[in-house]
């Protein structure tokens, strides 16, 4: 049950583009298509160069069991397969096309009919669909469950509680009937009874919208969120609209839910419906160096420098350059980098606003205790990680933290508490296979 | 083009510095220091500005010779300057002032590792150095009218020393004997609220602390003037309000403060009821910043979700 409330930060929202519709690029020339868009192995290439795809053709085949395939998001020929380093810091292969300009699509786009539970979870596969919010982990791996009756609930997720993001705020607008026929796959092939679809209420447009949309069915609720970031994350999420609390360890299906993103959703209708799979994406244009902030829909693998070209070209020199949200973001070195699965915003900022707090030293304030929505202790992580203590860390379950930035946005005195965390999640896996070489 | 920057998430941060926060403070113990100018006439003001500049000097050449970065903007050493010198007596000398102030930033602060290291309050225990160094001119408190005489404080008076004790509205607008700041705690009140609204301090720390001491001399023997006449008189607003929220001295989780506040209100009624000295304010807190870092620890968040190793 419900018997405590999560903290968290009240974010400027900043969402100027939320009344934009999304406008679509037109043809890039080149697409750069990485073959590891999301969590687990990557896909492998089933084209070489020369090879001429069109729009929705295969280019990447899922591998193993954690897996999702990629799709060419043009129409022209394969460049080459090359080798791209990611703004994660990952080396993966990518496919590079030369667009032809006429986005012919593919015959291999046609309709699916599904039959049953383990057609639609192919289908899901298939789609290419990963975690849109930004976790891109493979959907269909979330979805199959086997036993369906697992399944209490079912919540859609369209908090989008970063900063000046509305992409998903369009998508909830513009394409509701397509999120009323994911919801309906759902109900059909999951069982699924109990269907909640969560969102922050700075979005009161959506709200409407999702409730007129799904008026009349009867699995469908609504829930308002409380405008506090990070009402996205998944275990935040699960907590606020069905009460339960995920162990550590603990996936969400282990109490019973199912949380997907309301684009992840529209993906695999879109799929299902036409047969197109996942080979572009709406995303939120925005940020003080851009000229037109405005919603876009580009091709997966387009160059962020051919988007924000899109987007009037950058009205002061762009100090930094952001993949998602500035709250959990991640900053791109390059305007060469591919636009990805689960990107849903470029951001990019001038110097200005690229200009880091002054570091100063702690003063034990306990803002980052007191904001820390997973009720971890930021400042004493930040001292047992100072003092390499792998054991203090473990008990301090730096583990469950989600990187949601609450911590460092709240810190007075600029402390990079979030990256830390990362440093001392890192620290406690290696102590634990030290460990475990040892006891072993 | 120019290179792009990057950096860990997040992008974004509140504007708030630990030099906003204390600043904060400072606008809040304004009404303390006009309160202590009106009952103590201008050399209220000579012990203020001289605790003040010294205490800001000190940090400012002690990073020098150090060869530190220069701390004083963040104003933290301002806030030790002022809350030292609303806890002297009007008539204190400037250069035994001056002292304390050196002390409370260079002993107790500076040499822990400077702002956010130390375990004791600096002002405090700047404040406690200077009863034991000039034992006679700290507790000579002098009464506002006749500002020659004096007088044994209210605290003196409830403690059973010869005097009469001023009325609670006396007491609450600061018509009577005590330190500079400490008198008015109509102004600290002022000041408090001021710090709550603004989300500097917490509620739970100030809040337990005046009750617990309230709930203890009143159940003494059920007088509610005597119980009133102790919260309001001495240290026990300022204590409360701007020392017992200190962050780097006090827990900062929601249950430690409100452990911290009592039992800070606990050894504050001990010592005033039973000890030998009238106040127990500055004590009370002393120890229970020693007590800090376990507290914090005994009173950790849980982390959601999270299972017992």
């Amino acid at each position: 049950m419900h018997i405590f409330k999560l903290n968290g930060v009240h974010v400027p929202h900043l969402k100027k583009t939320a009344a934009m519709k999304a406008v679509r690029i037109p043809a890039p020339q080149t697409v750069i298509i990485p073959l590891s868009m999301h969590i687990g192995t990557p896909a492998q290439a089933v084209v070489k160069a020369g090879d001429t795809v069109r729009v929705g053709d295969l280019i990447g085949q899922a591998e193993g069991n954690i897996s999702a395939p990629v799709h060419a998001s043009v129409s022209g020929t394969v460049k080459k397969i090359d080798k791209v380093v990611l703004a994660s810091g990952n080396t993966v292969d990518a496919v590079i096309i030369e667009s032809d300009g006429l986005m012919t699509v593919s015959d291999s786009v046609k309709p699916h009919s599904v039959a049953g539970y383990e057609d639609f979870i192919a289908a899901v596969r298939d789609s290419g669909a990963v975690g849109l919010g930004g976790a891109g982990f493979p959907t269909a791996v979330k979805l199959d469950v086997k036993d369906t009756s697992r399944i209490k609930a079912v919540i859609i997720n369209g908090a989008e509680c970063e900063p000046y993001i509305t992409s998903d705020t369009r998508t909830m607008l513009d394409d509701a009937d397509w999120i009323r026929k994911g919801a309906e796959l759902l109900e059909k092939h999951l069982r699924v009874k109990n269907i909640i679809i969560g969102i922050e209420k700075n979005k009161p447009e959506c709200i409407k919208k999702m409730r007129e949309v799904f008026a009349n069915d009867k699995a469908v609720t609504v829930k308002e969120l409380p405008s506090v970031y990070p009402q996205g994350g998944e275990k935040v999420l699960i907590y606020n609209t069905i009460g339960e609390i995920v162990p550590e360890g603990k996936l969400p299906i282990d109490v019973g839910a199912i949380v997907i993103n309301c684009t992840t959703l529209l993906v695999i209708a879109k799929y299902i419906e036409t047969g197109m799979p996942l080979v572009e994406k709406c995303i939120t244009v925005d940020g003080s160096a851009v000229n037109e902030p405005k919603n876009v829909i580009a091709p997966i693998g387009t160059k962020l420098s051919d988007i924000f070209d899109f987007c009037g070209g950058f009205k002061s020199e762009p100090a930094k350059v952001l993949y998602g949200g500035p709250m959990m973001g991640i900053a791109v070195s390059d305007l060469d980098a591919p636009l990805l699965k689960n990107n849903n915003a470029l951001i990019a900022f001038d110097s200005k606003d690229a200009e880091p707090k002054e570091n100063t030293a702690c003063i034990n304030c306990g803002k980052c205790v007191d904001h820390c929505p997973l009720r971890l202790n930021p400042v004493a992580i930040s001292k047992a990680f100072a003092r390499k203590d792998a054991d203090e860390l473990s008990v301090l379950k730096v583990n469950l933290c989600m990187e949601c930035g609450c911590c460092a946005y709240i810190c007075p005195t600029g402390q990079p508490l979030v990256q830390r965390n990362r440093l001392a999640k890192e620290l406690v896996r290696e102590h634990h296979k030290k460990e475990g070489k040892n006891n072993g | 083009m120019a290179k792009l920057t990057v950096s860990p998430s997040p992008h974004i941060a509140t504007a708030k510095t630990t030099t906003s926060i204390m600043a904060d403070v400072i606008v809040a113990l304004i009404p303390a220091i006009v309160a202590s100018a009106i009952i103590f006439g201008v050399k209220s003001l000579a012990v203020i500005a001289t605790s003040v500049v010294s205490a800001v000097l000190a940090e400012y050449i002690f990073n020098l010779c150090c060869g530190k970065k220069q701390t004083v903007k963040d104003l933290s050493a301002v806030v030790t300057g002022l809350l030292l010198a609303l806890n002297l007596p009007a008539n204190i000398p400037l250069w035994q002032t001056a002292v304390g102030a050196v002390f409370s930033i260079v002993v107790v602060k500076c040499l822990f590792g400077g702002i956010g290291q130390n375990f004791a309050n600096p002002a405090i225990t700047g404040r406690i150095f200077m009863l034991i160094a000039f034992s006679s001119t700290m507790t000579a408190s002098v009464f506002p009218k006749a500002d020659v005489v004096s007088t044994a404080t209210p605290l003196a008076v409830l403690g059973g020393q010869e005097g009469e004790l001023p009325s609670l509205v006396d007491l609450f607008i600061g018509n009577c004997g005590g330190a500079l700041g400490e008198v008015s705690a109509c102004a600290l009140l002022v000041g408090g609220i001021y710090l709550l609204a603004r989300g500097v301090i917490k509620w739970q720390t100030p809040i337990t602390y005046i009750l617990t001491v309230f709930v203890l001399t009143f159940i003494v023997d059920f007088d509610i003037n005597f119980a009133l006449a102790q919260i309001l008189s001495g240290g026990l607003f300022i204590g409360a309000f701007f020392m017992a929220t200190d962050y780097a001295t006090t827990p900062n989780t929601k249950w430690g403060k409100v452990v911290f506040g009592i039992g800070c209100g606990l050894i504050t009624v001990l010592i005033r009821l039973f000890g030998s000295y009238p106040e127990g304010v500055s004590f009370s807190i002393l120890l229970m910043n020693i007590l800090t870092p376990y507290i914090q620890k005994w009173t950790r968040t849980k982390p959601f979700g999270g299972v017992r190793a």
